[in-house]
């Protein structure tokens, strides 16, 4: 087997509760987005540009869908002699079957698997953010720097950082302190949940940590002080790129309308840097006679015969005559009945809007309506977020 | 259908259709936004569970190679059968270059596969069929030959191969017309047979110095053969000359046929390229038009295809076109009635146009 220096380690189990009725089926990183992807394309589409071709993806919740859409991970160029992509969902030992009980523990589980590879480098990714990264660059970094862990980190507005694990850095840019999620940020560079770390120090830490009852076997809020406790070398990498943390349907929605501006921060069409996903075999998309579209992103597959603005159309969408999509998320396969109107919603897959229904709210908040539901006419259902 | 073996014969008369072809093969013409002409009797062997398929290439193989590669996005790159290359003929003895020259060469690879039955295909006919209800016509009829047609209610001038059948499909005459009348059952270049009359025919027209495998194969052997005649119902379309090309792809532009010739029957494949869905600017405006991903459109597009990777500027006017892959019209150019090959930029302001009965073709990679 050819030496891998860095191994690619995904976090993708977690149930991702924040977005509601889109989850109840399927992972979190298994959630339709931009028309034609889904969110776990977005880190597996950056390993493989970033030359990283070893990859092992931690799933835990509702794996199906999400395990038969990896498949051999040929879709994004990861089925290889050696190496590819490993989907490691939890198992029984000797002793027993243990969930993954953190971020952590998922990565102390398959101690085993990684000493099988037996990288150098150990590059954490979570499975639910949106954003094109080199991950070369931030390992050159951490070899320059000879970090013992480096740390993915992003300015964010100061009224948003107290969602975020935040960091101080020295001005060579070792990180000083660490504040998970703090009422009153000292910075606003915030965490990206991207670590590269040497694996035989992270090995050590998790090891350690395993043995604490008190630690909840997270990253963040365990592994991460722990080590700066012990004054190692760690450094902040700043990226300065498009990132959105997705995890909540007010997000998930913002994302997919941030592709629609004019120059989007995120360029899906830059032939530079393509995101690879599973194509569906789909002929191109049929716009009708009489259809409008404007400000919108349709995929493949779709047939348009109302009018479509400022929305994200996935494969296979029927949209009829008279029917109007304005500020919208459609999720493959799903037909809007003639003279629906639809107004800043997120509708899952295979869902039926029959003719005449008005999916939308008055308040201005988002609607989602969840995969396979049918919403009839004079009866808006759907879920409502705040 | 695992007892039959495919062969998609790419030896195809493409003079009428020079245009397009030049740099290219007939097979590997794109088509319909997306796909080569290939891709339709590929994607039709695969849906009818087809494992092992022969390609017979032409000389000009390149770029159909770079197309099917290893056969994988057509679920054909397998350790046992998938596809296979069949190259031209190398003969120093043998000036002849016809089809049947390249079969005979390649007897071996028929020979040795496990299959007792072969389907020939050609790739200039466009169709989404199962060929499963071909062999239980031909098991049923007890036919030796079964070729596949079908009958047109207008007329037209694409030519090809007329059938003659008497009621129960035996078929009884078969000539070459250059232009179809109404109702004529044409041809679909689909062949049926045991593998063995196959290997048959192909020696003992080579042997009597055949070229042609619809002449000399079939054609000299109807009487002493049953063949019969089996008539396919749905979208069909040849591709043998530029206008055809046209109006083959115009036609698509029908919600009904879009529908029925990618989604009723099984999906047609090709080779993934990874394009994100198409962008609508603001601006844009578009109407009866099929348009694939990785296209950026912030003008207006009507009646026309446009293929993976095309941006439409401000201010352009596209009409009654067919736009390549990675085309690029810059702003304000306007377009009617024009096939622009791969990789052409029309620069700012520009305007072409050209006839509704003969579209204006602008060659690969040109600048205007």
């Amino acid at each position: 087997m050819r030496r891998t220096e860095c191994l690619a380690m995904i976090l993708a189990g977690g149930q991702g509760s924040r977005l509601g009725a889109l989850t109840k089926k399927t992972a979190k990183p298994a959630v339709p987005f931009g028309g034609k992807y889904r969110i776990i394309d977005f880190p597996l589409s950056n390993c493989r540009n970033s030359g990283i071709n070893t990859v092992g993806i931690l799933t835990q919740y509702q794996p199906l869908a999400l395990h038969n859409y990896i498949g051999n991970g040929g879709a994004w160029d990861l089925d290889r002699k050696d190496g590819g992509v490993f989907i490691l969902p939890p198992y029984a030992r000797e002793k027993g079957a243990e969930w993954y009980k953190g971020t952590a523990d998922a990565i102390y589980q398959n101690i085993n698997f990684i000493e099988m590879v037996e990288p150098e480098y150990v590059l954490i990714l979570s499975g639910d953010h949106i954003y094109t990264m080199d991950y070369s660059w931030m390992i050159e970094y951490h070899k320059m720097q000879k970090a013992e862990a480096t740390i993915g980190v992003i300015e964010v507005p100061w009224e948003e950082a107290p969602r975020f694990g935040i960091m101080n850095t020295a001005k060579n840019g070792r990180i000083t302190e660490f504040q998970e999620k703090p009422a009153k940020p000292i910075s606003n560079l915030a965490s990206m949940g991207i670590y590269v770390f040497n694996w035989s120090f992270l090995k050590s830490y998790l090891e350690e940590d395993a043995k604490d009852s008190l630690s909840s076997r997270d990253f963040g809020k365990n592994i991460i002080p722990k080590m700066l406790n012990a004054d190692a070398k760690m450094f902040a990498y700043s990226f300065d790129g498009y990132w959105k943390d997705v995890g909540t349907i007010n997000s998930l929605w913002e994302a997919n309308m941030d592709l629609l501006k004019d120059k989007p921060e995120l360029d899906l069409h830059d032939p530079d840097w393509r995101v690879f996903a599973v194509n569906p075999a789909m002929p191109p998309h049929f716009i009708a006679k009489d259809a409008k579209v404007s400000s919108s992103l349709i995929s493949e597959g779709a047939i348009v015969f109302g009018e479509v603005e400022n929305s994200v159309i996935f494969s296979g969408v029927r949209i009829e005559k008279g029917a109007k999509v304005v500020n919208s998320v459609v999720m493959p396969f799903t037909t809007i009945g003639k003279n629906a109107y639809v107004d800043k919603a997120v509708v899952g897959q295979n869902c039926e809007i029959c003719a005449g229904a008005k999916v939308g709210l008055d308040n201005g908040s988002i609607i989602v309506v969840p995969e396979g539901d049918m919403v009839v006419a004079e009866a808006a259902t759907g879920k409502q977020v705040g | 259908m695992k007892t039959v073996m495919g062969i998609i014969n790419l030896q195809e008369n493409e003079n009428a259709i020079k245009e397009i072809a030049s740099n290219r093969t007939l097979s590997s013409i794109p088509f319909a936004g997306r796909y080569r002409l290939i891709d339709f009797a590929l994607s039709s062997m695969v849906n009818s569970n087809i494992q092992n398929v022969g390609v017979l290439l032409p000389k000009k193989s390149r770029s159909i190679m770079d197309h099917l590669r290893s056969g994988k996005d057509w679920d054909l790159a397998r350790k046992q059968d998938g596809l296979c290359y069949l190259p031209p003929a190398e003969s120093v003895n043998d000036m002849r270059d016809g089809d049947i020259q390249s079969f005979h060469y390649h007897l071996d690879y028929l020979e040795h596969s496990a299959q007792q039955m072969v389907l020939i295909a050609g790739s200039s006919v466009i169709y989404n069929m199962h060929y499963e209800e071909v062999l239980r016509f031909h098991q049923n009829t007890g036919a030796d030959i079964t070729m596949v047609y079908n009958v047109k209610d207008k007329e037209d001038f694409t030519g090809g191969a007329i059938l003659q059948t008497a009621d129960n499909g035996l078929v009884t005459d078969i000539a070459i017309a250059s232009t179809i009348t109404p109702k004529a059952k044409v041809s679909m270049g689909i062949f049926l047979m045991n593998k063995n009359l196959f290997i048959d025919l192909i020696k003992g027209a080579q042997a009597r110095g055949g070229t042609d495998f619809l002449i000399d194969g079939i054609m000299k052997n109807n009487g002493k053969y049953n063949i019969y005649g089996y008539q396919h119902e749905g979208y069909v379309a040849r591709i043998n000359s530029t206008m055809s090309y046209y109006k083959a792809s115009m036609e698509l532009l029908d919600p009904e046929k879009w529908q029925e010739l990618f989604l009723d029957g099984g999906l047609i494949y090709t080779k993934v390229k990874d394009e994100a869905p198409a962008k609508y600017k603001k601006s844009a405006s578009v109407s009866n038009s099929m348009v694939a991903n990785g296209c950026i459109v912030e003008g207006t597009v009507e009646n026309s295809i446009l293929f993976r990777g095309v941006r439409v500027g401000k201010g352009v006017h596209v009409k009654n076109s067919i736009i390549l892959q990675k085309c690029k019209l810059e702003d304000d150019v306007l377009i009617e009635n024009v096939i622009c090959d791969k990789d052409v930029v029309i620069t700012k302001g520009k305007w072409l146009k050209g006839a509704s009965n003969y579209p204006l073709i602008v060659e690969k990679g040109v600048v205007i």
